[in-house]
């Protein structure tokens, strides 16, 4: 143990005695480092907002949207466009796919939402009360949408909490009314959706009982432009197909298919399935982390030759110390001890250096961009480890080296 | 007791075949002083690295405190110099970032002896070699002399059986060079076995015996008149006899 501490004692004179090659030597393992933390900070953040996007349309769920037809497969009826997942397609679902827990169908209508003069385009979003445990709606203030609203077709709405800051800067939003398309509809609750923080990307949503919504705005929407006009008729938006667990969403997947195929000639709609998206973003980050890993590791290897060339420049010019020590009774071991305590040193303050520049970049990044970066805990530790393994590895041959010296001839080195 | 007992030591150079010792006998007892010269070539260096267990003979018996050293492997000689020997070089060899006082303790690091156990002894050693003053300057703050007193000090910390000194006073003046074998004296005073080699007769005046060495053989060993109050300390002797 006193050897040790005498190694590494004398390890650390010897490389203050020589700061600024030491300094040299070891940028290649700062940079090494910092650059290893840094990216997978960036490419971290990255990921986990992909996936917490990801989460937020939920890993049980299929998700399917109504999306209008190319224009040469479009299918018109009395100049009505129809497309979409209607409720003869959620029939079938119910009854030919096992494992399903609801279906929830949404429809949603961008509609400009008043309240006394001030005006917010807004999704106006017909659903059931369900949504609030699918989407896992946080509740913020009064009531979600119950079963009595939608039986007995209440003008009522749930706002967004972002919708509720522009319209009620001063009031209490519960119970007041909101005009939509000359409709007034009284606020019950204000909610926060999952992955909304808030700041970035706020939803602006007004949600409705589905059978409110029909019967005051119908299944038409009609467009129209100068000498012509056109309509669209889609029952639902969105169908939200939640399945009971994770594990049948892939088999309830080629099912949903195969039937919608069946029913739909042309492709007016769309599948998502979150968890399929889940695990490619998974197998992106594993990708990404294996191109990471590969420069890390040519990075700290070309920090490591830098630590060996040093070495074995060490070795030679202090051939008389290493007499002199063998002289005063050191073994070849303590030799070799005293060169790996060193080369080791040097690339655990290369890794330490390396480690504070990459845990303070990310910040600096996350503060100048808009990129959101994790520094993960995991990453710090190895890097840090295998730069200390980078001096151990690379100080091997130096050391070797040093204990193969004669001592008679190192010590006759002038 | 120091034997050699009919060393020899072979260097190979090219495809020929060196002979730096031929055959050397030599017995020092305890508390002896010797001091070896000879010509350049006459191999008295080679006669030292043996000495100091540095070089193994290539024939031949070296006992160092009656243990047979001469087929040691590599750490058993390292820690027959750790424990038994002391070595003063002729350009001190001080580490320039250790103290006075690491520098001379630097030796017991490798005996796994605890520093701070031997802290009373080093401090007796730096008064002795008349250092006390410096206990904590750095060897490039001292003068020649100086730092070879420390050389002397690092010498003697782990209680040595025998001292070797190679060429001690080479670096230093004349009025240096006396202080520094009159240290040297005293340890011989003291009871130390000192050996040292030198090609200086001024030097070799403070030793008790002076071995003179010729062609890898050791051809005459006189006792010095001055020195020489003990009766015959050391013996040597050349393969073909007595000298």
């Amino acid at each position: 143990m006193s050897k040790l501490l005498h190694s590494v004692r004398l390890a650390f004179q010897n490389l203050m005695m020589r700061k600024l090659r030491s300094g040299l030597t070891i940028l290649g393992i700062i940079f090494g480092v910092c650059s290893v933390i840094t990216m997978v900070a960036v490419g971290e953040g990255a990921s986990q907002q992909s996936q917490e996007r990801i989460k937020h349309l939920g890993s049980d769920n299929v998700i399917l949207d109504s999306v209008k037809p190319s224009g040469d497969e479009e299918v018109e009826e009395n100049n009505v466009l129809k497309y979409g997942v209607t409720s003869l397609d959620i029939e079938r679902i119910r009854d030919a796919v096992p494992g399903v827990k609801m279906i929830l169908p949404i429809r949603v209508l961008n509609e400009a939402v008043n309240y006394r003069g001030i005006a917010k385009s807004s999704q106006v979003i017909g659903t059931y009360h369900d949504l609030q445990t699918v989407k896992k709606i946080d509740l913020l203030k009064g009531r979600f949408l119950c079963e009595m609203d939608e039986l007995n077709k209440l003008k009522v709405c749930v706002i967004s909490r972002s919708l509720a800051n522009i319209l009620f800067s001063y009031e209490d939003p519960l119970s007041c009314e909101l005009k939509i398309r000359g409709t007034y509809f009284q606020v019950v609750g204000v909610v926060q959706e999952s992955g909304d923080d808030g700041e970035r990307d706020s939803q602006v949503n007004c949600y409705v009982p589905m059978s409110t919504l029909k019967s005051q705005f119908g299944d038409l929407e009609v467009k129209k432009s100068a000498g012509s006009f056109s309509a669209e008729k889609t029952e639902f938006t969105q169908v939200i197909v939640h399945m009971h667990s994770p594990e049948q969403v892939l088999t309830a997947e080629s099912q949903i298919k195969k039937l919608l195929e069946y029913s739909h000639k042309v492709s007016d709609y769309k599948m998502t399935v979150p968890l399929q998206l889940l695990k490619e973003a998974e197998a992106t980050k594993r990708m990404f982390n294996i191109v990471l890993g590969s420069i890390a590791a040519i990075s700290l290897v070309v920090g490591g030759i830098g630590i060996m060339n040093i070495m074995l420049a060490t070795v030679t010019e202090r051939k008389r110390e290493i007499g002199l020590r063998r002289a005063l009774g050191a073994k070849k071991r303590d030799i070799i001890r005293q060169f790996l305590v060193e080369s080791v040193l040097l690339s655990l303050c290369g890794g330490f250096i390396g480690v504070i520049l990459g845990v303070l970049l990310p910040y600096g990044i996350e503060h100048f961009t808009d990129m959101a970066v994790v520094v993960s805990p995991a990453s710090v530790v190895i890097a840090f480890g295998v730069s200390a393994l980078t001096g151990l590895v690379f100080g091997i041959y130096p050391a070797a080296q040093s204990a193969q010296l004669d001592p008679i001839e190192a010590l006759r080195n002038d | 007791m120091i034997r050699l007992e009919n060393i020899t030591k072979a260097f190979p150079l090219n495809d020929e075949e060196v002979i730096a010792l031929k055959g050397v006998n030599l017995t020092i007892k305890e508390g002896s002083f010797i001091a070896i010269m000879g010509p350049s070539g006459s191999g008295k260096s080679t006669l030292m690295n043996i000495l100091g267990c540095l070089d193994r003979p290539t024939s031949g018996r070296y006992f160092l405190d009656d243990v047979d050293v001469s087929r040691m492997d590599d750490d058993s000689l390292s820690e027959a110099r750790g424990k038994k020997l002391g070595f003063i070089f002729q350009s001190y060899n001080l580490l320039s970032q250790l103290t006075v006082v690491e520098n001379i303790q630097l030796p017991l690091v490798y005996q796994d002896v605890s520093l701070k156990s031997q802290h009373d002894y080093t401090i007796e050693l730096v008064e002795q070699v008349g250092l006390s003053d410096r206990i904590d300057h750095k060897p490039t703050q001292l003068s020649g002399g100086q730092q070879q007193r420390v050389a002397i000090a690092r010498a003697l910390i782990n209680r040595p059986l025998m001292v070797l000194a190679d060429e001690p006073t080479g670096n230093l003046d004349s009025q240096t060079e006396k202080e520094i074998m009159e240290v040297l004296s005293a340890l011989h005073k003291d009871g130390k076995t000192v050996v040292v080699v030198t090609h200086d007769e001024a030097v070799a005046k403070y030793a008790e015996y002076v071995i003179r060495m010729k062609d890898g053989v050791i051809v005459k060993t006189e006792k010095n008149e001055i020195e020489a109050k003990n009766e015959s300390k050391a013996e040597s002797k050349t393969e073909k006899g007595s000298v």
